[in-house]
This record gives C-alpha cells, sequence and structure tokens, in this order.
C-alpha cells in the first residue's frame, strides 16, 4: 500500500445517533488490497449473526481498491450486506462514477449502520456526512430523484448518486440500488436495505490525488493497460454491440432461457437482438469514470403522447444482455420497442432486472397451467409476450396488494414455496436465474457462486468453450473454484470483471507493484483463495449449506448444447467444489 | 511552427469516461483528479450527453485581465502562462473565466491553468478532443 493511502480510512455512518466518524484499517487494507476482501472482513466484524437483513442491525458496506483511481476499468465498487433474498451474503458490484468518487473522497470503505426513523439521504464528501432530510423524495421513481438531487447538490462530474426507488421503499427483496441512473448494484436486495433503513439516496463527491512509489513506472503500466483497453478486439465487442451481442448467438446455439426456459430457442430472437438494438434504437453510448470501454449502451425510446398529435417523447433505456433475456426472451417479448418499455418501468421502480424477469415468467406459467387464478393476480391474464400486463404485474409487485404479490415481492423461490411451481421456480441458492442454459457447468455455477450470479465463476463461458468436448464433475468443479478465487483478487482492487481479459495476474502483478507490493502470481492465487474462504465462512454461518441446495427440475428437462443435464453431474460437481473450499485453512 | 491549442472537436462524441482529465493529473506525477485543468460532466443526466470544459485559449484573456500581480501572462497563440511565484492566490482568474476554465489547486492554493500540452488527446479514445495550430479552424 502506498505510505498514508488514505483508502486505509473507513467512514462509519450511524443512521439511528445521526453520527459519522472514521477508523483506520491500515493492515486490513494491506492485507487484502479493497473491494471484496476488505468488505467480507468488515462484514464478518459488523454483521451480527442470524438477524433480520432488513432490521437496523444489517451494515451497509461499500468498498474500493486499491487500484481505483489509479489505473483504468478500475471502476467498481463492492457493497457488502446481509442478502433479503438469500438470507445470506450480500456482494453486489457497480461501476458509474461510484468507485472514482468514494476514492477522491477519501475513503477506502463506507459503512452505515442503523436505522432512521424519516427518510433521509446523505451527502458524503472528505469532511464527512451530511444527513438530509429526504421526505419530499419519498415515493418518487429513481430518475426523478436522480433529477432532483442533481440540482440540490454540488459536484457535477466528480460525484455518484446513488437511490432507491419505491422498490426499495417497500422493501422488495430483489429491490436493487441505482447510481449515474442507469448503473446498479443489481442483485440480491441492497435496495431493500436502503429501504429499511429509509435511506433514500446516498451523494458522494471528491477530487483528490494520489502519489503512487514510482512514476515513471506507474505511467508505463497505465500505458499499457490504456493501449490493451482500447485496442483489444475482446474489448472492442462490449464497446460496440455490447453485452446485448449475445442474444443471437446463444439463441443459435439453443441455450437462451425462453418463455421460463421451457425452451432454449426464441422464435424472435433475431427481432430483439443486439444488432437490432444497436442499428435502429441506440441513441447513445456512456462509460463509467475512468473506463476507455463505453459499454454502457442507451436505447431513445421515441413515444407519442396519446393526449395530443405530433407531441412526442424520447426516453432513454440502458440495455445489456441480461434484462434483454429477463424481460425478454424469458417472458416471449419479441419486440425492442415493448421489451424497453417494460426495461423503463422496472427501473423508474428500482426493481433488479433479473430477478424481476424470473419471477414473472414463473407467475406466467404457473397461470398457464390454471395453479393460480383471477384472485391471486388481481384480474391480471398473464401471456408470453404481453408486456403490458407485465407492466401492471411489476407495479403490482411494488405495492403488494394481496399474499401473492407480498410472496412475488420476495422472489420466486418463496412464491413457489408457498404456491407451487417449485421445479420451474428458476432461483439458485435463492437468487433467480441468470440468462444461460449453456450446460452443466452454468449452473454449477449459480449453485457454488457464493453470489448465486454467473459472473463468480463464468460457467457458462466453460460451457461454450467445450461445446464438443465431454465434460466432467470434476474438472468442472475445480475449474469453476479457481476462476471464482481469482476473481476475488479482481473485486479487491476493485476492476470491472469485463475487464478480465486485460488485467491478466501479470498485469496484475506489475500494477499493484505501483502501489508498493511485491507479490507472485501464486501469492495472488492464495489470497484469492483466502477471500473465498472468508465469504464462504459467513454464508455457512448464516445457514447456507451446498449440501441442501434446491436444483429446479425444469433445468434437467431442457436440452443444453451439452445435451440433457444430469442431476448426479451437478451433485457431483457441487461436491468437488465444496472439497475445494472446506480444504483451505480458516485463517 | 505555429501555436497549438486544444480543441474540442465534437462534444457528441464524448461517453463521459474522464479519461482525459485523469491523463491532465498525472502530468503533476500524480493519480486522481485534483490537478487536472480539464473537467466532464454530463449535462444534466448522462443521457443528455456531456459538457467538457477546458481552456480555448483567448487571445484577450479575461483571466489575464485580473490578475493583480501579473502572475498570468499571455501564451503565444492564446490563453495564459501561470507564473506560481508570484501568484499570491486571490482566485480572481478563476471568477473571471467566462467559460469556467480555471480550476483551483486547494493543495497549492493556486489556479491550474492548461499549458495546451495535449496530453489529454493522447487519452481520449473517440477524438472528441485535438491538438491543432491555432488558426486552422473555428469552433
Amino acid at each position: 500500500m502506498i505510505k498514508d493511502d488514505p483508502i486505509q480510512n473507513v467512514l462509519y455512518i450511524d443512521l439511528s445517533r445521526r453520527r459519522f466518524w472514521v477508523e483506520k484499517y491500515p493492515e486490513l487494507f494491506e492485507k487484502y488490497f479493497g473491494g471484496t476482501g476488505v468488505a467480507i472482513n468488515l462484514l464478518h466484524k459488523e454483521c451480527p449473526k442470524n438477524i433480520d437483513p432488513l432490521s437496523p442491525e444489517n451494515p451497509i458496506i461499500f468498498a474500493v481498491g486499491q487500484l481505483n483511481g489509479l489505473f483504468p476499468l478500475a471502476s467498481k465498487t463492492v457493497a457488502m450486506f446481509k442478502s433479503p433474498l438469500t438470507g445470506n451474503l450480500g456482494e453486489s458490484h457497480c461501476g458509474g462514477r461510484s468507485s472514482i468518487a468514494i476514492r477522491m473522497a477519501g475513503y477506502g470503505a463506507i459503512i452505515i449502520k442503523g436505522s432512521s426513523e424519516t427518510p433521509i439521504y446523505l451527502t458524503i464528501d472528505e469532511n464527512g456526512v451530511k444527513f438530509r432530510d429526504a421526505s419530499v423524495l419519498w415515493g418518487m421513481g429513481s430518475y426523478t430523484v436522480g433529477r432532483i438531487i442533481r440540482e440540490l447538490e454540488i459536484g457535477a462530474g466528480v460525484r455518484t448518486i446513488m437511490r432507491i426507488g419505491p422498490a426499495g421503499e417497500n422493501l422488495v427483496s430483489y429491490a436493487c440500488v441505482i447510481t449515474e441512473t442507469y448503473r446498479h448494484f443489481g442483485r440480491l436486495g441492497l435496495g431493500a436495505v436502503f429501504g429499511s433503513k429509509k435511506l433514500k439516496a446516498v451523494v458522494i463527491l471528491g477530487k483528490r490525488s494520489i502519489k503512487p512509489k514510482n512514476f515513471k513506472i506507474y505511467r508505463e503500466i497505465y500505458n499499457e493497460i490504456f493501449d490493451k483497453a482500447t485496442k483489444l478486439p475482446l474489448m472492442r465487442k462490449y464497446h460496440e454491440l455490447g453485452t446485448a451481442m449475445n442474444v443471437n448467438p446463444l439463441n443459435e446455439l439453443g441455450c437462451l432461457p425462453t418463455k421460463n426456459l421451457s425452451t432454449t430457442r426464441f422464435e424472435d430472437a433475431e427481432k430483439i437482438s443486439g444488432e437490432i438494438f444497436a442499428q435502429k434504437y441506440l441513441g447513445r453510448r456512456v462509460a463509467c469514470a475512468h473506463c476507455p470501454v463505453s459499454c454502457i449502451h442507451l436505447a431513445a425510446l421515441r413515444e407519442p403522447y396519446k393526449h395530443e398529435p405530433y407531441f412526442y417523447k424520447t426516453k432513454m433505456v440502458s440495455y445489456d444482455y441480461e434484462p434483454i433475456y429477463a424481460l425478454g426472451s424469458m417472458l416471449g417479448i419479441g419486440s425492442v420497442e415493448k421489451i424497453l418499455k417494460l426495461m423503463d418501468e422496472v427501473e423508474t421502480l428500482g426493481l433488479d432486472a433479473m430477478s424481476t424477469g424470473v419471477v414473472l415468467a414463473w407467475t406466467t406459467e404457473m397461470w398457464k397451467k390454471g395453479m393460480i387464478s383471477e384472485k391471486e393476480t388481481k384480474n391480471l391474464k398473464f401471456n408470453w409476450g404481453d408486456h403490458e400486463t407485465y407492466i401492471k404485474a411489476v407495479r403490482l409487485i411494488v405495492k403488494q396488494p394481496n399474499e401473492f404479490y407480498r410472496a412475488l415481492a420476495k422472489g420466486v423461490e418463496v412464491a413457489a414455496l408457498k404456491f407451487g411451481g417449485l421445479d420451474f421456480a428458476l432461483a439458485f441458492g435463492g437468487n433467480e436465474m441468470p440468462g444461460y442454459h449453456t450446460g452443466p457447468a452454468t449452473h454449477v455455477g449459480y449453485l457454488t457462486g457464493s453470489r448465486h450470479s454467473h459472473l463468480d465463476s463464468a460457467g457458462y463461458s466453460l460451457d461454450e468453450k467445450t461445446v464438443k468436448e465431454k465434460l466432467n464433475p470434476k474438472m468442472v468443479g475445480e475449474t469453476l473454484f479457481e476462476e471464482e478465487a481469482w476473481r476475488q483478487i479482481l473485486s479487491s482492487l476493485v476492476v470491472c470483471f469485463f475487464a478480465r481479459g486485460v488485467y491478466k495476474p501479470e498485469i496484475v502483478v506489475k500494477a499493484l507493484s505501483v502501489v508498493g507490493y511485491d507479490l507472485k502470481i501464486e501469492d495472488l492465487k492464495r489470497i484469492g483463495e483466502k477471500i473465498l474462504k472468508l465469504k464462504y465462512l459467513f454464508k455457512v454461518r448464516e445457514g447456507f449449506n451446498l449440501e441442501k441446495l434446491r436444483i429446479p427440475r425444469r433445468i434437467f428437462e431442457v436440452p443444453t448444447p451439452h445435451g440433457y443435464i444430469v442431476e448426479e453431474f451437478i451433485r457431483e460437481a457441487v461436491k468437488v467444489y465444496k472439497e475445494k473450499i472446506e480444504s483451505l485453512p480458516e485463517n | 511552427m505555429s501555436s497549438k491549442r486544444i480543441f474540442v472537436v465534437d462534444v457528441d462524441l464524448c461517453v463521459g469516461c474522464q479519461c482525459c482529465m485523469f491523463a491532465c493529473n498525472r502530468r503533476f506525477g500524480e493519480a486522481g483528479l485534483s490537478k487536472s485543468a480539464i473537467h466532464v460532466r454530463s449535462a444534466g443526466g448522462v443521457e443528455r450527453g456531456f459538457v467538457v470544459t477546458v481552456c480555448r485559449a483567448c487571445l484577450n484573456p479575461p483571466c489575464l485581465k485580473v490578475c493583480p500581480v501579473d502572475a498570468l501572462t499571455l501564451r503565444k497563440g492564446g490563453g495564459v502562462i501561470l507564473n506560481a511565484s508570484k501568484c499570491i492566490g486571490c482566485g480572481n482568474c478563476v471568477e473571471a473565466c467566462s467559460i469556467k476554465a480555471v480550476f483551483w489547486d486547494k493543495e497549492t492554493n493556486k489556479p491550474i491553468i492548461c499549458t495546451h500540452c495535449g496530453y489529454c488527446v493522447d487519452f481520449c479514445p473517440y477524438g472528441v478532443l485535438t491538438l491543432k495550430p491555432v488558426e486552422e479552424e473555428f469552433e
């Protein structure tokens, strides 16, 4: 660590008592770099055992890493909390300007504890925290609250504005936190934790500088990373079509989950492909702070007003592969315009797009099978492709007018336990499924990944690379374990996972030398494993058990490019992964 | 050789990555933002595009006119050069700049003046910025 790097400052905020203070953690940051590594240690320390995730005791921890502010594509913030969706580890990553703002305000981590009696928002800078009344902002959609705070607060260009929509206020278990209008702490329900604390928004701003150890070497390595990020073909794809480019190839390969994974090929896939989104709707591409890639794609949705001719509004809606899958193919919606309208509603309310799509897909199948009636749905009739009904349904999920919508607001697993249809309730470890039915590895990844995210260990990528080969459980379990352990390093620095092709181990070693480390690749791997182990210890402490995981039967009924998935294979691979985790020392 | 200055070629090409701001700061041997002479912010939400604020090398610069101690002198080709040893840190120049392109270094208590070195241009991946001879084009 650079001597006296302000990253060691951890800002504590107690909402109940309206107080804040700074504690220094030099050893912790020295040992774990920041991000995930530091956050999991702080979570063990600050989160009491077995608490209700929506109680004041649940801490919200934001952590950045030593490379944030120094190197390009180190542009993410890690949030940790106890998840109201899964009941164990809540970890979510977000870009926008969040990480630069925290780093430049002079903090390595921010911990928000307690809860406010009245709605509140926070403004944080190098001098500390201002507690501001948010009574007027309560109830507002995510766009509006951002628009208002932009005018109220200083720091345009060097600030982040994190906020929740009505979904977070109403404690939907998969409510998200939105920053810079279009980026998200999307998964695992951070928005509900904000809501439970009556915390509507957090503004963070700052403009510091950091002195690297050896400036000449710093510049050289900076330029090397910058060159790779702007020239490598693998980064171009994120920039050009963006992640939406996946729609066509996944459909052709037969792994695009469609209509609640009743099939993996969508007849209208070409109409909602990344190419169509870009050619007909792409209005602007934007970037996170300090990332030249600009993977954020905003579609321009032009809508006529009904009450007056030739009167239009043009809304900008951000899209990516996962929301297109969840709110598109999964719901049988084969029109970009309809998907955008649904996405826009989900964004306004502040819901996680992925969980929402899976919940709605399950609901549609329940309706079609006659397992729920108008009494449950409040007279909504669910049909594939009917985006207007889905828009009404997401509003009801937020409002929760009856038992059924209250259950939907807790996630598909809770809803299915109550109303049936568990076999086609597509959640893994309590978290709704990502958009890949590529083979066994992806599902092993959903089950074992410490966040139950496809990005934990990229099982889909392993499936795709081995389409013509025969996979075995041992190899799958071990490969996913190694990948996930390595990614703990990236998320401790904190480097965007999209930049994993640039930040190869040898580059990471070099970049860390600039901030004073002399580490070998093997050392990094060991630290990565240690962080992963700590995350698992937290999960297990909160009742998680890899052996007791429910596997939705549906995944065995629909073929993948690797053929039908066999349950024994999955269980065996999970066992291999579990043994790898358990073989690691506890400290 | 004629003098050069930074031009904003097309602000709509800007994606808001702020790599120019970080580049400018690196000229001073530091990572971060506190010494950057260029600033990028959204025009009221990123969906509306960006505002790039950088010195436009005025031929008759207001910042120079209000400096009480002659710490700013006219740069060949427009803009100003700062003599930090003369500067008393009054901040008049910041106030005077109509486009708010004079920034403030809190550490030294002196203005941050763009020298039109063009280092930021090398780190703008989308061609928003360019370094060109002063007389070559209008904005």
